[in-house]
């Protein structure tokens, strides 16, 4: 076992661990922070898998941009903490029995493909997650979708400044 | 290392997305854990790509096979950054029209 795989079980482990605390947590405060643990963790993932660029796009933009934007709606509000009733046990069995089936018949699957069996993904190689082949390739195949994508954020910001105005 | 711990793990984190999203009232939590489920994704996507690169890489030197999958995870995140804007928002006005994000008040179009 060498270095990349222990720090892969390490921040495996780690991302799983901060995804059950957001949803144990009961204040939705602290929900936010262990999710933006989950996130450094997938960018460290991404960084073991030499995407660079994601990396950091993800700390910037999830991690910096989003969960801040949380965070505000979240002390705006001034949500109490027993806002949320606990008679629901039947909910919680029914939801963990639900997605647990899920999870376990998704692995037996993912277990039994054989096509799949010897595949290895490239660890801290290859350069197509680097800034300059990704840049390249987003002015040149992918600009329409890029270009598309910038009315996408001019139209989702004025359906929130007119839905935030009512 | 192998495809299959990816695929496990980023399975786990999207069924840890499904509990929050079926069994937590808190519509702010709801919204945190479809964030969850799509960052699940995302790490497949590119642990995909790099397998795909690994297998283009032994019969080329310089390809750049499999940068597609990274391209298509930028603009996921683009999409989830508009998303959130937008459902924000609305998880604000149904906050003030009804000083509670607990989705089960929302069922007025059982009615």
């Amino acid at each position: 076992m060498n270095t990349v795989d222990v720090l892969f079980y390490l921040l495996s482990a780690f991302a799983i661990v901060s995804a059950t605390m957001v949803l144990i947590s009961k204040n939705p405060i602290h929900s936010v922070l262990w999710l933006i643990l989950v996130f450094f963790a997938i960018s460290g993932h991404y960084i073991l898998l030499n995407a660079q660029f994601l990396a950091i796009v993800n700390i910037i933009v999830y991690a910096g941009a989003i969960m801040v934007l949380f965070l505000f709606v979240i002390m705006l509000m001034n949500i109490k903490k027993d806002a949320e009733p606990q008679k629901q046990l039947l909910v919680k069995l029914t939801g963990v029995v639900a997605a647990g089936s899920l999870l376990t018949l998704l692995i037996a699957v993912v277990k039994q493909t054989t096509q799949i069996q010897e595949k290895q993904v490239l660890l801290k190689e290859g350069s197509i997650g680097l800034i300059h082949p990704l840049g390249q390739a987003l002015f040149t195949d992918y600009v329409i979708p890029f270009e598309i994508s910038s009315v996408l954020f001019l139209s989702a910001m004025v359906g929130a400044v007119i839905i935030g105005k009512k | 290392m192998s495809i299959q711990y990816y695929i496990i793990l980023c399975l786990t984190l999207f069924s840890i997305g499904v509990v929050g999203v079926l069994t937590r009232r808190n519509a702010i939590i709801v919204f945190m854990c479809i964030e969850l489920m799509l960052n699940a994704v995302n790490l497949l996507l590119v642990a995909f790509s790099k397998m795909y690169h690994g297998a283009a890489l032994q019969s080329a030197a310089n390809t750049t096979a499999g940068i597609d999958a990274q391209i298509f995870v930028f603009f996921i995140m683009v999409v989830a950054a508009a998303e959130v804007s937008v459902g924000l928002a609305i998880i604000v006005m149904m906050y003030r029209n009804t000083h509670s994000v607990d989705i089960n008040f929302l069922n007025r179009l059982k009615n």
